[in-house]
């Protein structure tokens, strides 16, 4: 049995293997292999000048490696964790993400930005933050969540050869994920979500830590004579909007799950995408199953927060099966009169 | 330990090898005197940067530029820094560095392209080996210090120059680059140009250091003072950061202590936050008129050179003028190029809009 963590280390080694202008580093990525693990052993298989410790500044391992690949490296480095990235953002956003743009092309940056993220691990806080959005709305990066071992390999290894930079988000809660793999393989390259369960009458897409969660409620869904269609992402940004809106145009039907919070969310962006595309082939309201608006909950309270089964099913109850129309938000206006 | 706390910290006084006046200053200096020949080189480059300084605040007035950051007063660092680096070193600008892009070779209308807004960076970075101008405080300066890096291990025998403003050295990047160069060992100069403002911020309000390059022993990084306004110390100073980052003795700290004699741009009002007799005792040391009579004095500037060289200028501004009177060439649909390597069905989506749009306005070259 191979986890995520081992895929992705195995995905990094492949490429360090491959290439000798890879180079890792950030925190503790050395000798402890960093606090997932997903460097682990690397130091010591490729020396430790290819994978490298920094001093604790993320800005300065972000600014650092674009001058790096200026010089035609192609560093891959790691952010510890997703809310102790926030400190590198004006060197992603001012010039990991327009370099090439504001150098027409003659400057690109070939570099990979780790961002282990999200919650349910029962991390205390600031461990646990859903910062896709920040990324996706960023233009000149690509986004990119594997949600199953075989892409964690896949996205990485592609992520590396990328020309462009890719912030590439890890979901903490599935780095134990296991998956009985032969041979860790190139999956499909960025821009192309996977069908994960074909369905006829709704379609669940996902990304990331949502996808499991998906799946699940497709299984438990199936007691209530539904057949789900589940899409998982893959890459954010480029986002595949045809596989989405053919699944959608199919069934008629379109909740998204996605762990962070709602409001303005990535969640919101694929909602509107789906009513865009498919208004007239839409039997029922697009829904979201997002985190609350809230600043990420202590541990003990994450699991009140956490999209889960109970709230995708809950979310199709809502989708006018039988026709009723869903009167949800008719009811809160009223109630409020 | 001791031996090495004095090795890193800056002199007692700024590095002077002028007066105000251009006569030899006093004192001594471990500094070796720069070439004559350089410092001819020097004296023209800040002739001809000074007159095109002029010109593009002039533009500006006339609604050429978008805006201009001038370096006026500030010539001895524009120039110093590019002449010290060879063709193949990195160079690191702001945006006020318009006058070293000139000396380092680069078209003035691909200098000025950022400014006038037809572009954010006019040149071609590979080709000069110099980053687009940085408008983010001191984050280009860990871009160096990678790339130095880079550089380093790659053996190349390069080396990167950064230049950062006194208000950028209190940026965290500024920190974070320092300490990244220092413990990797980055062969890259941090020329710190203090010139007392940060837009309207004084000095006192940005550092309680005695000195920015004080800053270089928290990192243990070398670092020298400089009397910002005499070209001979600046060069000189600046010509021994960037042997010893070649000679791979790591980054090296050169706080440059000048004045900006022109509002931050033209968009500034000076007089709401300094007095004009501190800009006039400021005037008094010209690094043009202090080199000028240096090199006079010792025989290596005649009248036949400062008259050819002040005609160099004249004609420099005016090829410039006649060309930045030509509106620039705009593409449209450029807006959607080099976003990713491959544009995104998305972006693929959205071109096809704009273009929608021009066809309906525009004539058949905007679509191109």
């Amino acid at each position: 049995m191979t986890t995520m963590a081992q895929a992705l280390n195995t995905a990094l080694q492949d490429a360090m293997d491959g290439d000798e202008r890879v180079l890792v580093f950030g925190e503790d990525v050395g000798a402890l292999g960093g606090v997932f693990r997903v460097t682990d052993g690397l130091a010591a298989k490729f020396g430790d000048d290819r994978c490298f410790d920094t001093p604790l500044a993320e800005s300065g391992i972000v600014g650092f490696a674009v001058g790096m690949a200026m010089g035609g490296y192609r560093p891959v480095v790691e952010m510890q964790f997703d809310a102790f990235a926030y400190p590198a953002f004006e060197q992603i956003a001012s010039h990991v993400a327009k370099m090439r743009n504001r150098t027409r092309g003659r400057i690109e940056l070939p570099l990979v930005i780790r961002i282990p993220y999200a919650g349910g691990i029962g991390g205390v806080e600031h461990h646990s933050d859903s910062s896709e959005a920040y990324y996706a709305h960023t233009p000149g990066l690509k986004v990119v969540t594997p949600a199953t071992v075989e892409d964690a390999y896949s996205l990485l290894l592609e992520a590396i050869d990328d020309p462009d930079p890719v912030v590439f988000m890890e979901p903490k809660k599935l780095y134990w994920s296991k998956a009985d793999i032969e041979r860790l393989e190139r999956t499909e390259p960025f821009g192309r979500a996977a069908v994960r369960r074909p369905g006829t009458d709704a379609t669940v897409v996902a990304y990331g830590p949502g996808v499991p969660v998906a799946l699940e409620a497709a299984d438990a869904a199936t007691a209530e004579g539904w057949d789900l269609e589940v899409i998982d992402l893959r890459t954010i940004v480029p986002f595949d909007d045809a596989t989405v809106a053919e699944s959608v145009r199919r069934t008629g039907r379109c909740v998204v799950v996605a762990e962070s919070a709602g409001f303005a969310g990535v969640g919101a962006e694929i909602a509107a995408r789906v009513q865009e595309r498919c208004f007239h082939n839409l039997l029922a309201p697009v829904l979201r199953v997002t985190g609350f608006d809230v600043p990420y909950p202590p541990p003990m309270l994450e699991h009140h927060h956490l999209p889960d089964v109970d709230r995708v099913l809950d979310a199709l109850d809502r989708l006018q099966r039988d026709d009723r129309p869903d009167t949800r938000y008719l009811d809160v206006r009223d109630g409020a009169a | 330990m001791a031996g090495r706390t004095e090795t890193l910290l800056p002199s007692a006084e700024p590095v002077r090898f002028l007066t105000d006046s251009g006569a030899a200053a006093r004192g001594r200096t471990n500094y070796p005197t720069p070439d004559p020949e350089l410092l001819r080189r020097a004296y023209r480059a800040m002739v001809v940067g000074r007159r095109f300084d002029a010109q593009a605040t002039a533009l500006t007035k006339q609604g050429r530029l978008a805006v201009y950051p001038s370096s006026r007063g500030q010539e001895a660092c524009q120039v110093g820094s590019a002449l010290v680096l060879d063709e193949n070193d990195w160079f690191f600008p702001t945006y006020r560095e318009s006058v070293a892009l000139v000396t380092r070779g680069i078209d003035p209308v691909e200098v000025l392209s950022l400014l006038r807004g037809d572009s954010h960076c006019g040149y071609d970075p590979r080709r000069h080996h110099t980053a687009p101008q940085c408008t983010p405080l001191a984050t280009q300066a860990l871009h160096a210090a990678g790339l130095a890096y880079a550089e380093r291990r790659k053996g190349t025998g390069r080396v990167a120059l950064v230049c950062v403003g006194d208000g950028g050295t209190s940026e965290g990047d500024f920190h974070e680059a320092l300490n990244f160069a220092a413990v990797f060992k980055a062969p890259v100069v941090v020329l710190v140009q203090n010139n007392r403002y940060a837009i309207s911020v004084p000095l006192e309000r940005q550092t309680a250091a005695p000195s920015l390059a004080h800053k270089g022993i928290g990192y243990g990084v070398r670092s020298e003072r400089v009397d910002g306004n005499d070209p001979v110390a600046v060069l000189a100073v600046l010509t021994a950061a960037v042997e010893h980052a070649r000679e791979g003795n790591g980054p090296f700290l050169v706080e440059a202590q000048t004045y900006r004699l022109e509002p931050h741009t033209n968009a500034d009002d000076p007089s709401r936050y300094r007095t004009e007799a501190e800009a006039e005792e400021w005037r008094r040391r010209d690094p043009i008129a202090r080199l000028e009579a240096y090199l006079r004095r010792r025989g290596h500037l005649t009248d036949t050179d400062v008259a050819a060289f002040s005609a160099e200028a004249e004609e420099f501004a005016e090829s410039l003028r006649t060309r930045m009177n030509a509106d620039p060439e705009l593409v449209p649909l450029g807006l959607f190029d080099h976003v990713y390597g491959t544009p995104t069905p998305q972006l693929d989506e959205q071109r096809a809009l704009l273009r929608a749009e021009l066809e309906t306005t525009s004539t058949p070259e905007a679509l191109s």
